[in-house]
């Protein structure tokens, strides 16, 4: 902890306030502007920043790799699926109708934060594994050659 | 403005359209999350059979001249997403589904030899993308979707031909060359989208058709479709621009190379004719003299040249790369006569040459699987020992130098058809010498598969391998007889087209 003390406890300050206010951008982006890919963005960069000034075994410690590849894929198949609800239900694909048909408004409603929620897991994880595939491949520097 | 609320209203049957595009899209993160090789090229075989029935169904509904269309989330279409399936589109839909089930069905072998097995289920989820692309770029009606889905076609292909890299580096070089030219073509594909939202105000291509009709004479959407030309152009490869696709097939796996040759530069060229017709006014002149006095000459250029550049190439995967180039040329030729035979040959040219050249690139995949390279010195006397193989490849052959009887033979005589008939007596007599050219490099892979003595005797692949390559040639030969599906349903294509 001798190197980079303030950096590090100003790190674990705001990664925390930075996920937070991904969620927000998230869960607000049909009032406000924002949304799933904004959101993805902001929660990825709290994991680069973590990654950055620990370094990048003590983030893969929290997100390993695997991880950051399935959940990538998760997200994309929370979209499409939210798609193949409707057929299910026998409107068009993304048709967010299906969702609740008495109430369309609602269905838009639900429907929209579902898509985005896809939206946002996949550009976090991608965010972040595109971020590990480019730290991964040099060769560390070593915290003393500063 | 949401369209009316249909509660239940929509049978299974009513959403081929977009189950067709979906279904790959799909299974493609299912595999990653599951992340099993086994499993993963079991799901993508599932899923292409699935899409192959799915475009079964599609031409059988369109065949009669019927028009499918359907409403991304119910919008309607000047502000929603539409997908429109006719026959021109319905046929390249089939060629997709099937060459992709029969790709991957040479996959299981093939796949091992070329890439290592940790990758290969991000291999099949990259494959089922770009699969996706395709299918989407073809079945969509909405310009600015047919860039989207090109995109995810696009990036998904740079990503499988570097697969070739643990075989050859050189693989990175000629996906890099292929990315930045891919990009390329698709900005300018995009500015032009751009321009024709600029003076239409809309995306859908029927919307804009109409719109466009009653701007009369605009710059602004003469510029568009100029950019929109020579994006396409890159994409298909079109002469000058095509430098990116000799390497890119060269040192690509296989299957992609299969897969490529047999779809990819067929949908940049379905996606220009697609534009000339329903987007743009073909009786426009600035369509039609650009085609007159750029695309014929640059396509008779690209069947001269690049078959006489076959005949000198030892890489054989190099030498039909170029052959690609000037079966490209046969088809852009046809777009450009702008008459209803001429785009007739090349819709059907499209379909043989799909199936001929992915026979060749297969039989030759499947001599690579025992000699470890196509270069043409390896290859000596492999008619005796791979016999199977072998034959595959002379059916594939003859159909690329277009004998009669062969897939090849159908779609050159309609193109020469069209071009006497529109009076182009000397580009007939050039589509004559361009086939010539194939003879002799044809024929000099033949002279060394049969006549010469091998220095080394190899095992006949396995079944599995060869069961792929054979159902290709015989649809060779098939269509080369039967042309009730390719012939009828273009003629069918170009009457919707030329409406």
């Amino acid at each position: 902890m001798k190197h980079h003390l303030i950096l590090k406890v100003i790190t674990k300050f705001m990664v925390g306030v930075i996920v937070l206010f991904g969620l927000y951008v998230q869960f607000h982006g049909d009032y406000s502007p924002g949304g799933g890919f904004q959101a993805g963005v902001i929660i990825a960069a709290a994991f680069i920043l973590y990654g950055i000034v620990m370094g990048l075994e003590n983030v893969q410690k929290v997100m390993p790799i695997w991880f950051a590849q399935k959940a990538a894929a998760v997200g994309v198949l929370v979209y499409a699926l939210t798609g193949v609800f409707s057929i299910i239900f026998g409107f068009e694909f993304l048709n967010y109708h299906a969702i609740s048909p008495e109430h369309p408004k609602h269905g838009q409603h639900y429907g929209i934060i579902l898509v985005e929620l896809g939206v946002g897991i996949t550009v976090t994880f991608v965010m972040i594994a595109i971020y590990y595939s480019f730290a991964g491949r040099t060769p560390r520097l070593d915290d003393k050659e500063w | 403005m949401a369209s009316e609320i249909k509660q239940g209203a929509l049978e299974l049957v009513n959403h081929l359209p977009i189950l067709q595009v979906i279904t790959p899209m799909l299974i493609a993160p299912i595999l990653v999350v599951f992340n099993n090789k086994t499993l993963s090229w079991l799901l993508s075989f599932v899923g292409a059979l699935a899409c192959l029935f799915i475009s079964i169904l599609l031409i059988q509904a369109v065949s009669d001249g019927s028009i499918l269309t359907y409403y991304l989330g119910g919008w309607a279409p000047p502000i929603g997403i539409e997908y429109r399936i006719d026959a021109a589109n319905a046929i390249l839909l089939l060629l997709i589904s099937i060459i992709s089930a029969i790709v991957l069905i040479f996959s299981y072998s093939s796949l091992h030899a070329e890439i290592p097995e940790e990758k290969h289920t991000l291999f099949y989820s990259c494959f089922l993308l770009c699969l996706t692309g395709l299918l989407g770029v073809v079945a969509t009606a909405d310009i600015f979707n047919v860039f989207v889905f090109l995109e995810i076609s696009s990036l998904s292909t740079y990503v499988l031909v570097a697969q070739g890299a643990y075989l050859d580096r050189r693989a990175l070089s000629a996906s890099f060359n292929y990315l930045i030219m891919g990009t390329i073509g698709a900005t300018f594909f995009v500015i032009g989208i751009g321009y024709i939202y600029m003076a239409t105000g809309s995306l859908n291509m029927m919307d804009i058709a109409e719109r466009a009709s009653q701007l009369g004479d605009n710059r602004t959407i003469q510029a568009g479709f100029a950019f929109i030309v020579v994006g396409m152009g890159l994409k298909l490869a079109m002469v000058p621009l095509h430098v990116w696709l000799p390497n890119a097939y060269t040192f690509a796996p296989t299957v992609v190379t299969c897969f490529l040759a047999a779809t990819a530069t067929k949908v940049a060229l379905y996606v220009l004719i697609r534009f000339v017709f329903s987007v743009f006014n073909y009786e426009d002149s600035f369509v039609n003299e650009l085609f007159f006095l750029l695309l014929m000459p640059l396509a008779v250029i690209a069947m001269i040249a690049a078959s006489v550049i076959a005949i000198f190439k030892q890489n054989l995967k190099k030498l039909l790369a170029y052959s690609s180039l000037a079966q490209i040329g046969y088809m852009l030729l046809g777009l450009s006569l702008m008459s209803q035979k001429g785009l007739a040959s090349s819709l059907v040219h499209m379909v043989n040459h799909g199936f001929t050249k992915a026979a060749l690139f297969m039989s030759l995949g499947a001599f690579m699987l025992n000699t470890k390279n196509v270069y043409i010195k390896s290859l000596r006397g492999l008619g005796k020992s791979m016999p199977f193989t072998s034959a595959a490849f002379l059916i594939g052959g003859l159909s690329l130098i277009g004998v009669p009887g062969t897939a090849g033979f159908i779609s050159k005589w309609l193109l020469l058809e069209a071009a006497l008939e529109t009076g182009y007596w000397l580009v007939a007599i050039l589509i004559i010498v361009s086939s010539l050219f194939a003879v002799i490099y044809i024929w000099k892979i033949v002279e060394v598969l049969y006549f010469s003595e091998s220095s080394e005797s190899y095992d006949e692949v396995s079944v599995l391998t060869l069961m792929p390559v054979w159902i290709l040639a015989l649809f060779c030969i098939f269509l080369g007889i039967n042309t009730s599906l390719t012939v009828d349903v273009a003629n069918m294509a170009t009457e919707i087209l030329f409406k």
